[in-house]
């Protein structure tokens, strides 16, 4: 018998209230029973970084979270980070253009890691880009496009910004 | 992969989680789940109950009292590494922080977490070794105070008995002007280090050794103090020859042999990363006193 626990906590702006298993985590909730599968698994033990989220507005790697962790708290997923339905985030936008995705398994990871990023830090060097991404493992692109569509983001993010 | 099943408690004060770890059995306490959330995964541990220390907001503070820096158990990596004050009292910590995992590791993982975890490669691990830090501990009959040398009881076990859980450290900061440096070796960016070396120095007005602390992280279960070199240093002036002399005996210092490298592989790290160390935070003091 496994124990669960009613949790309330806001996933990309809505409100969820909902019964859980307390041996879910986070990760799983959020593919689950949200239906929210950009979030994607892969090492599942908190190496390969494809599953992080924005946590309160930070990243953290969901797979080692509990879904009762997030009761109160604000999630973001890969599925929130665009300004409106059929309109790219900037970052997203620039991964397009520079080819920064290949399979695509580890974008979603990488892109809400770089969203903390460039909002902690809006001009940053390709060394800080590399450090930033260094806990999300890419096994297509060899990393140089996914560095080359930051820079470009936070070039872009930055003139948006007049 | 799912964690095996178990009751799940979420204290929101200290003594509550005192009292439910006294009266649990096979309680395991989670911090920033960073270690223990891998483990419960693969299923390495089966624990009947967790108590998630998360929403105990007494256990998270940085503040500086008598001279000495106190961090709360639940004080998260991300807080260590932002903190100003300790940037400036505690710059070894602010230096050795910026390699504990990655961005996603630091914004979860806590200082208590680390601690307790004792990997015998951890940062914060041989930064407490290094600043000779005193642990504190809560358990039923109250609280009591384990001087660092005396937390690791073995590998990756601290000596504090299973009812009984690490509330903060605190950590004696080095006067204004101290030299410092944290360098380690490690595969990849973020990876534990396979040796790490943490240095301080008090060098007096000619530029001589006046004080040494030389700590060597994952040659063993737990972080050593290279105290014959901390000895030898005194009267010396820290120079890339003479160094080399000085720190040749670590290369027989006892060292563990695993996948990761060959204790003589270690045994070079640890002489050549505690010369490093030693440089830099020499030239640190160097940098600060020229105008």
């Amino acid at each position: 018998m496994t124990d669960t626990r009613t949790i309330a906590f806001t996933v990309n702006g809505a409100r969820h209230e909902t019964t859980v298993p307390v041996r879910l985590s986070l990760a799983d909730f959020l593919r689950h029973e949200l239906r929210l599968t950009g979030t994607h698994l892969g090492c599942e033990h908190g190496v390969c970084g494809a599953c992080t989220v924005l946590f309160d507005g930070l990243s953290v790697r969901s797979c080692l979270m509990l879904a009762v962790q997030a009761d109160g708290h604000d999630v973001v997923t890969v599925e929130g980070i665009a300004p409106a339905p059929g309109q790219l985030h900037p970052l997203q936008q620039a991964f397009h253009e520079h080819h920064g995705l290949q399979c695509g398994f580890c974008t979603p990871g990488i892109l809400t890691t770089l969203i903390e990023l460039l909002r902690d830090n809006p001009n940053p060097t390709e060394t800080d880009i590399r450090i930033g991404i260094s806990g999300n493992l890419c096994r297509c692109t060899g990393y140089q496009n996914i560095v080359t569509a930051a820079l470009d983001a936070a070039r872009r993010m930055s003139d948006d910004r007049g | 992969m799912k964690p095996p099943p178990f009751a799940y408690h979420d204290p929101r004060a200290t003594h509550e989680a005192v009292a439910l770890l006294g009266s649990l059995e096979n309680a395991k306490l989670l911090a920033g789940g960073q270690s223990l959330m891998p483990m419960l995964n693969m299923r390495y541990v089966l624990p009947d109950h967790v108590i998630d220390l998360n929403r105990i907001e007494e256990l998270s503070y940085i503040r500086e009292r008598n001279g000495a820096i106190e961090i709360g158990a639940m004080t998260r990596h991300r807080d260590i590494e932002f903190s100003d004050l300790l940037k400036v009292r505690c710059p070894l910590m602010h230096e050795a922080i910026r390699q504990v995992g990655h961005r996603q590791t630091r914004n979860r993982g806590t200082l208590g977490g680390s601690l307790c975890h004792l990997d015998p490669a951890a940062e914060l691990v041989a930064v407490a070794a290094a600043l000779d830090a005193t642990i504190s501990v809560a358990g039923k009959n109250g609280t009591r105070n384990v001087a660092f040398a005396d937390f690791p009881a073995a590998y990756m076990t601290p000596a504090i008995e299973l009812d009984e859980l690490v509330t903060g450290a605190t950590f004696p900061c080095w006067p204004a002007g101290h030299g410092y440096a944290f360098a380690e070796f490690a595969r990849r960016h973020g990876d534990f280090a396979i040796v790490s070396a943490a240095v301080l120095i008090e060098e007096d007005g000619g530029g001589k050794v006046m004080r040494a602390a030389v700590t060597l992280g994952g040659m063993g279960a737990a972080p050593l103090r290279a105290t014959a070199l901390e000895r030898t240093l005194i009267g010396e002036k820290i120079e890339q020859g003479r160094l080399r002399e000085l720190c040749e005996p670590l290369r027989r210092l006892e060292a563990v042999d695993d996948i990761h490298a060959p204790a003589s592989y270690r045994q070079h790290l640890a002489t050549v990363l505690a010369r490093r160390a030693l440089i830099q935070a020499h030239a640190r003091i160097v940098e600060r006193t020229v105008p």
